[in-house]
């Protein structure tokens, strides 16, 4: 990698402050309760991995970060401050599907991030300003690896290449927390490896704090600095809804030792709770 | 020998079994025609093809008696003009009203009702009313095309706007996109073939509601011109009038075909998996 100085600038707290904090996060729909008694912390460029099983909330949350949904009960802090209830800039998101413009070209999808900020009424460029953003916008495009396909629409574009193209048109505009969820759930093992490579590499070059929504509980070792477990910790049959899920482990995973290593010194809590089948 | 369904014709044999079904007709009628004639000389109800090319002659290139005009190209004139108003203002209406509400929620709540209510009303039971507010002129036939094919067009629009997936609404926002923005680049871009898709299909009613009120209240026009030698029982004008508005429709939906295809080739190549277009 060449472009070392795009790091971003804009994070103020030192390492060791709490940069997102979760106090007595809580969810429900009706008298269904999703998420219970959530409290962590999380600092500037811990990448945290999310497992648990279908169903446990974990998109729920991860909405709640990213603003399309707001918790019930308790808060969600960004640097002291309460997070936007409504996405911004501030958060950048790959979903697995659908995260890219259909009637736009590679090129255009990751200029648009540009083009939005400087052209508030056209959201359009010309001239000098247009050169510019094209040039950042390669620059973001050659650093996934998508040089090649800059003139194509997403849809001439493979799996591996559509998820690749997300992840540039999020990190032109240089977000200080990137949301993934699921991203590379519909991908072949192969190109998932190397999707791997190039996330662990732009988050470190970004420092961006992450959140990544994940069924594989290989890649939530090979990719994460932490790991949360989402389940259930009380079950009531009579009423399933009645007790939601909660962060029952957190693990800091060593990104020096091998994943499978690590993953198979917590084989033991793992199994227990419902995501061992997910995995 | 292949199964029946796995039995695609080649493309020649496709032309011609395309064309045998018209070749029949046109012998069809030319046998008809020739049995009712043989029986009495007078007969108009199936003119023969040399009395019929003698009315496209005298309606198309030769000026009228009466008033000197060449009938048949005045009459394409006010009545493409009629059309061209009506589905203009309705595709620009329903544009502007289907993406609002697609798009914004209380712009949803407010018209969504409104416009359901409109689609209802049979556009032609208020035509006798149009013609009494506009008066008998040109506003009152592009007002009744409008009112004929907007609510459809809307309708239209407000669905497409909804399907477009909310990853993309969201992910837009996260790149700092505010409303405005979200709908001209996002929504706007995405509904511009999907508009010209339904105003194509929405054509055959602009014709109706255009020839319908050309047949009650006008002067010229295809739709007057069939009404009016009627009377007449001038199946010879009125048979190359009627193929001529085919025609006519062919066309204009062939050229809006083209216009989406060259403007939004991401539209079409993405679709082509889906069916033919």
């Amino acid at each position: 990698m060449t472009n070392n100085n795009t790091t971003s600038s804009e994070i103020s707290s030192s390492p060791n402050t709490p940069y997102i904090e979760f106090n007595h996060l809580w969810k429900e729909y009706g008298d269904q309760v999703v998420l219970e008694q959530i409290n962590k912390q999380v600092k500037v460029g811990e990448f945290v991995t999310i497992v648990g099983a279908s169903g446990c909330g974990k998109t729920t949350f991860l909405n709640m970060l990213l603003g399309t949904n707001s918790p019930t009960r308790g808060s969600i802090l960004l640097e002291q401050t309460p997070l936007a209830d409504e996405p911004n800039a501030s958060r950048g998101i790959v979903f697995q599907r659908y995260s890219v413009f259909p009637h736009l070209t590679v090129l255009q999808n990751v200029m648009l991030a540009k083009e939005l900020e400087q052209s508030p009424v056209l959201a359009r460029l010309f001239g000098k300003a247009k050169r510019q953003a094209l040039d950042e916008a390669k620059e973001m495009i050659d650093a996934v690896g998508l040089a090649h396909a800059a003139d194509k629409y997403p849809h001439e574009l493979s799996g591996g290449m559509q998820q690749r193209l997300a992840l540039a048109q999020s990190l032109i505009k240089r977000p200080q927390i990137l949301l993934l969820d699921e991203p590379f759930g519909a991908l072949d093992p192969g190109i998932r490896a190397d999707m791997h490579q190039l996330v662990t590499k732009l988050c470190a070059q970004h420092k961006l704090t992450v959140f990544m929504i994940t069924h594989d509980i290989k890649e939530a070792f090979t990719l994460g600095t932490r790991l949360w477990v989402f389940d259930k910790l009380r079950h009531d049959t009579q009423a399933p809804g009645a007790y939601g899920a909660q962060i029952t482990y957190d693990l800091n995973i060593d990104r020096n030792r091998a994943s499978a290593e690590q993953l198979a010194e917590h084989e033991a809590i793992l199994a227990d709770t419902s995501i061992a089948s997910a995995g | 020998m292949k199964k029946l369904v796995n039995l695609h014709p080649s493309k020649p044999l496709r032309w011609v079994l395309g064309a045998l079904p018209f070749i029949l007709l046109i012998v069809l009628y030319i046998a008809a025609s020739d049995a009712r004639l043989a029986e009495n000389a007078a007969d108009k109800l199936l003119p023969s093809l040399s009395s019929i090319g003698e009315a496209i002659k005298r309606m198309a290139f030769e000026p009228n008696q009466r008033s000197g005009d060449y009938l048949l190209w005045v009459d394409t004139w006010s009545s493409l003009q009629r059309l061209f108003f009506g589905v203009s203002i309705s595709a620009t209406v329903a544009l502007v009203l289907g993406v609002s509400m697609g798009a914004l929620p209380l712009a949803r709540a407010k018209f969504s009702p409104l416009v359901t209510a409109i689609s209802l009303v049979p556009p032609m039971a208020i035509l006798p009313i149009l013609f009494i507010v506009f008066g008998l002129g040109e506003t009152s036939k592009i007002v009744l095309i409008v009112i004929g094919i907007t609510p459809t067009i809307t309708r239209e629009i407000l669905l497409r706007v909804r399907e477009i997936p909310d990853e993309q609404i969201i992910k837009a926002q996260t790149l700092g996109a505010n409303s405005w923005q979200v709908i001209i680049r996002v929504i706007l871009p995405q509904i511009l073939p999907r508009l010209i898709d339904s105003v194509r299909l929405t054509l055959g009613s602009a014709w109706l509601f255009l020839i319908a009120a050309e047949a009650i209240s006008a002067t010229d026009g295809l739709g007057y011109r069939i009404f009016l030698v009627r009377r007449y029982l001038s199946m010879d004008v009125i048979l190359p009038y009627v193929l001529w508005i085919t025609l006519l429709a062919f066309a204009i939906d062939f050229l809006l075909r083209k216009v989406s295809f060259f403007s939004f080739p991401w539209f079409h190549t993405q679709q082509k998996g889906a069916g033919n277009d």
